[in-house]
């Protein structure tokens, strides 16, 4: 049998090899593209981040991304966006200024709320692991079998101060409680998902989802 | 409150898992990534790696232990020990770990902590301290694995660098470090008091009681074991029941 094919969009980021290894775990062929064929040619992609918005941006820019991304065959490939990643599938970020984002789910990236909904401070960056409190399309939807095997108990890795705000709230599948406020985790516009946490980095929890979105 | 994150951290000296006391006499574990795979499994939720010689012989030597590591860990992971320039940290980035972590380079040049935060961001950086006490409730500043005195008091440190732009602070007692007292809970509130940036207690868990005294009363964000499970002295799925715990019921 032909081993299903995963292509991770190499936007500069520093933690490609760990998410590379988690696909890996399951028996699939993953490879690092920066040409805009290779990114049309995937059948599943990967747009990996952390670091600066608007670097990354730059970075995606000189590969060729945006071309490819208005070209009618990326309709149909399943994209995966992860923590930066997710964040620039949205319209502009206000992260150190204002830079205009992939324009592929419409909303802002936007700063974490400093005041919990009891007026405490809270701590930003926001980092450690969150339980996620899914959205009722979210089994229900054309993405329900991202949540195949979901248990309300697992918890997610989380690092990050911005967070991406969808003007349609149906685009929410999942999110999280900061200090009372509900944060986007997982956010999804047809063929394109993306996870404000890091589910190569969230143990076996993590590990399945990735394992769904090869399934996908 | 919010569930402190529990870490198991491995100090390495030539490719081998060591324990020490007081950051001194280094006695040999095994192979760390025996250890960190057998960590991961248990359920911890993050690993440091320390290259405790890496300032001494000037370079980390943890990259190849690092690529390995991932390949069946997927939890976060901090690694430090002799990083001193941007290359550096990219190197380690590349090998697979999410955050270094900077000591003795920090302190020599502090602009070095905003150069690594303007390039990969503040998330991806943890400043390491390593605190000894002097009299009348202050604590200095140590680098080279607890070899030098700075003259750097502690508290001026945490707010300098929390200006500079660090992510987290992983602050280690060396006067508790590897004696089983408990950790130095009244530095670990200090420090806790005066910035937002998550603290890492780390240095001198003997008993179940001194992780609830440290997140109680030190207020920290997350808790570094070392020997304690190195040794089987303590079981992890112990320490995250009493963690759990503590956070439902506050």
């Amino acid at each position: 049998m032909n081993k299903k094919k995963i292509t991770i969009i190499n936007c500069g980021s520093g933690n490609i090899l760990s998410i590379k290894r988690a696909f890996e775990k399951w028996n699939v062929e993953v490879s690092i593209a920066d040409k805009k064929e290779e990114i049309l040619s995937a059948s599943r992609l990967v747009l990996p981040g952390v670091g600066a918005f608007s670097h990354a941006m730059q970075n995606l820019k000189s590969i060729g991304f945006f071309d490819a991304i208005y070209s009618s065959k990326f309709k149909e490939i399943p994209l995966l966006g992860i923590c930066l990643g997710m964040q620039l599938l949205f319209e502009e970020s206000e992260e150190f200024g204002k830079f205009k984002g992939l324009d592929l789910i419409k909303g802002k990236v936007i700063k974490l709320p400093e005041l919990s909904s009891n007026k405490k401070k809270l701590k930003i960056p926001s980092i450690g692991w969150n339980q996620l409190i899914l959205s009722k399309n979210a089994l229900t939807g054309n993405n329900s079998n991202f949540f195949k095997k979901f248990d309300k108990d697992n918890a997610f890795y989380f690092v990050h101060s911005y967070f991406s705000n969808p003007i349609n709230k149906d685009c929410i599948l999942a999110s999280y409680n900061f200090g009372g406020h509900l944060i986007p985790s997982i956010v999804a516009n047809n063929n394109i998902i993306g996870c404000q946490f890091h589910p190569e980095k969230s143990g076996a929890p993590g590990l399945n989802l990735i394992k769904n979105f090869i399934s996908l | 409150m919010k569930k402190s994150r529990l870490i198991a951290r491995l100090d390495i000296k030539n490719s081998n898992l060591i324990k020490s006391i007081n950051l001194e006499g280094l006695r040999i574990v095994g192979d760390p990534n025996l250890f960190a795979k057998k960590y991961y499994q248990n359920g911890v939720d993050e690993l440091i790696f320390m290259d405790c010689v890496a300032t001494l012989y000037g370079r980390n030597n943890l990259s190849s232990i690092i690529e390995d590591a991932t390949k069946d860990i997927f939890i976060p992971i901090t690694v430090g020990g002799g990083i001193r320039t941007l290359e550096d940290v990219k190197n380690l980035l590349n090998s697979g770990a999410d955050k270094v972590a900077v000591n003795t380079a920090a302190v020599k040049n502090p602009s070095f902590i905003s150069e690594i935060a303007n390039s990969i961001g503040s998330q991806s950086l943890v400043l390491s301290i390593e605190a000894k006490k002097k009299d009348n409730n202050a604590w200095e500043v140590y680098t080279s694995n607890g070899r030098d005195p700075t003259g750097l008091k502690v508290y001026d440190w945490i707010k300098k660098a929390t200006k500079l732009g660090i992510g987290e602070i992983l602050l280690t007692s060396v006067d508790r470090e590897g004696t089983q007292k408990g950790f130095d809970v009244e530095l670990m509130s200090m420090a806790t008091g005066i910035t937002d940036v998550p603290i890492i207690a780390s240095g001198g868990l003997g008993t179940i009681e001194h992780l609830k005294d440290v997140i109680n009363f030190g207020r920290v964000d997350a808790v570094a074991i070392a020997d304690a499970i190195h040794y089987n002295r303590i079981m992890i799925n112990e320490l995250k029941k009493t963690i759990t715990t503590i956070a439902t019921n506050e």
